[in-house]
């Protein structure tokens, strides 16, 4: 093995040490709830416990429903700027990354300043509205992960010719976009939803700030007041960001017809 | 009579006019060629025909209805990409029934009517495959049966060869061809490629930096060039500077020799300065017959092509081209040498000096 390729192993081997030290630490302290053995008595109490069902059924739901409206914002805008407006494109990407440098608890104060009790639309006063407040608020982080997902694969595609074709054999816009335009970014539109799953799944600012009972809150109270269940949380919440991702390279390396054109 | 027909028609992107003042009529069945190098305007009036631009300026009108204003959906125009531009999520037969499914025909009709085109473009094995499991011959083919299977009323093809190799290029442009004779289609097609123009077409429109500067048969276009321009892009050329001396007999200077034009200089002067075009191949070794022109030129070079033999010949400051066909028994000149060379007076192409 020659002197340069035996470093590369080195830096592998330690990089790969510096990230699965802690995570096998906490895996393997995770497992210690019974004294003097391993077992998986710390999962088994977090599923149990009524509140961890309620907490991430209710970010499950919420990132579901996330989903379905960045997507219905994000693939007509992504389109129709790439095949009407490519001028605007800049403006448009800057306007998606925003939520990536404005702070998660800037969003939710001017939320809050905007929609709560005493203002014209008081969102905030319901449980209903507190719950669409934060899903758009949930939307406006998931922006820049769908809009990136969905502009690349619209770009690998050829959108503006696969719709000046479909538009010289006599299709409409809306076929265009349902019958050719969205089979043919499904990678993409996949990518940015479990990349945004993922997101909303964790998310604690918002949530807490909102006082929504959401997974995020609920990771950090199991924290604060138990041994245990955070290490075991904390494991699985890894391993189901980790399967997003899964998932996303399953979807995305699937052997689309797209990709092969 | 006129199917199709372009009025004054400009299109500006900005400040920059891409296509200056274009008038032009289409016959019913007629397969015309848009020739010119990248950026004269070429695409950007097929894709005005097409319906995806707006002209700034003109009419256009199919079978005297004015379509200036409708949209590309609703010409019925059939439109062949570059690019294929295959639907990647549909199979070849649902690729090709896409119009027919569009415009709300029946199941059966429409298996039977993706059956004969299919047929027509000889791959009715390949109904099932996805267009990623085909060659980029295939897909073309499928292209162009998918834009021909709702009877389109013109069939517009931008540049549908310059993605494939050669030999697939030759092949399918000869059945391109064939099956707009069959379905007798008026077919507008756009290349760079002159030799493409001149074997497909009835009609060749040569354009340059927005506006036409020929349109012609074939034929025309090559003999008679009617501007340098036409004459230096289609086909090769020798271009020599010369001095009309009597414009009504067609004689012009070149160098110090007279030669003469088959007719007269059209609005030239005696002293005017003309471009004297000669084709290689009208040029041959030997003595002038009867009437015919010739000139004593130097050899500065012999290329063997095959079946032709290139020779690089210098006449005064000027160099030249002729071919000559390699024929065995007779041995080519040798570099150094003069020799005469002949060429009858239908071949001298005159034309402005730009």
């Amino acid at each position: 093995m020659s002197r340069g390729r035996l470093g590369a192993w080195v830096a592998v081997g330690l990089g790969a040490v510096y990230f699965l030290a802690p995570l096998v630490a906490t895996f393997e302290f995770s497992l210690r709830m019974r004294r003097g053995e391993y077992s998986f008595d710390a999962y088994r109490a977090v599923f149990a416990s009524g509140d961890f069902q309620s907490a991430f059924l209710y970010s499950a739901a919420l990132a579901l429903a996330t989903i379905a409206v960045v997507a219905a914002i994000v693939v007509p805008t992504a389109y129709f700027v790439r095949l009407r407006l490519p001028r605007l494109a800049g403006i448009v990407e800057f306007i998606t990354l925003l939520p990536l440098v404005i702070p998660a608890i800037v969003l939710v104060f001017g939320f809050i300043r905007l929609y709560g009790s005493s203002s014209i639309l008081p969102l905030t006063a319901t449980s209903l509205g507190a719950d669409a407040l934060l899903m758009f608020g949930y939307v406006g982080l998931g922006l820049p992960y769908m809009y990136r997902a969905v502009d690349t694969a619209l770009q690998a595609i050829d959108a503006r010719t696969l719709t000046e074709a479909a538009q010289s054999q006599g299709a409409g816009p809306v076929r265009i976009l349902i019958e050719i335009i969205l089979p043919n970014i499904r990678s993409g539109l996949l990518s940015g939803a479990f990349l945004t799953f993922a997101i909303v799944i964790g998310e604690f600012t918002m949530a807490s700030l909102l006082d929504r009972p959401a997974f995020g809150p609920y990771l950090q109270r199991i924290g604060a007041s138990r041994a245990y269940e955070p290490s075991a949380l904390a494991i699985m919440a890894f391993a189901l960001t980790w399967a997003c991702l899964g998932l996303i390279q399953l979807v995305g390396g699937a052997p689309s017809a797209a990709a092969k054109r | 009579m006129t199917f199709l027909e372009l009025e004054g028609v400009r299109k500006a992107f900005g400040a920059a006019a891409v296509v200056k003042d274009f008038s032009l009529a289409v016959e019913r069945g007629e397969f015309l060629t848009f020739l010119g190098p990248s950026g004269c305007g070429k695409t950007t009036i097929l894709r005005m025909i097409a319906g995806f631009e707006a002209p700034t300026a003109g009419a256009i009108r199919i079978a005297g209805r004015d379509v200036t204003h409708l949209s590309a959906s609703r010409r019925a125009i059939g439109m062949v990409f570059q690019a294929y531009a295959l639907f990647p999520n549909m199979t070849v037969e649902r690729n090709i029934g896409f119009g027919l499914k569009v415009a709300g025909k029946p199941a059966a009709e429409i298996a039977a009517r993706v059956a004969e085109m299919l047929a027509l473009i000889k791959l009715p094995d390949l109904a099932h495959r996805y267009p990623h499991q085909l060659s980029g011959g295939q897909q073309q083919r499928v292209s162009l049966a998918r834009a021909l299977a709702p009877n389109p009323q013109i069939l517009l093809l931008d540049e549908p060869l310059s993605a494939l190799d050669a030999r697939i290029r030759v092949a399918l442009r000869e059945e391109i061809r064939a099956l707009q004779r069959r379905l007798g289609v008026t077919t507008i097609f756009v290349t760079h490629d002159q030799e493409e123009a001149l074997s497909i077409s009835d009609r060749i429109v040569v354009m340059n930096e927005g506006a036409i500067e020929q349109a012609g048969t074939p034929s025309d276009i090559y003999n008679r060039p009617k501007t340098r321009f036409v004459a230096s892009f289609v086909g090769t050329l020798n271009m020599l500077d010369g001095g009309v001396v009597d414009p009504a007999s067609g004689v012009i200077r070149l160098g110090g020799t007279t030669i003469f034009a088959r007719a007269p200089i059209a609005g030239a002067t005696a002293g005017d300065k003309r471009t004297v075009a000669l084709r290689p191949e009208a040029l041959r070794l030997g003595l002038a017959g009867d009437g015919d022109n010739a000139l004593n030129v130097v050899v500065e070079d012999v290329s063997f092509l095959g079946a032709v033999v290139r020779l690089k010949v210098r006449h005064g400051d000027e160099s030249l081209h002729v071919d000559t066909f390699n024929v065995g028994a007779a041995a080519p000149p040798r570099q150094g040498e003069t020799v005469t060379v002949a060429f009858s007076r239908d071949d001298v192409i005159v034309v402005d000096v730009d």
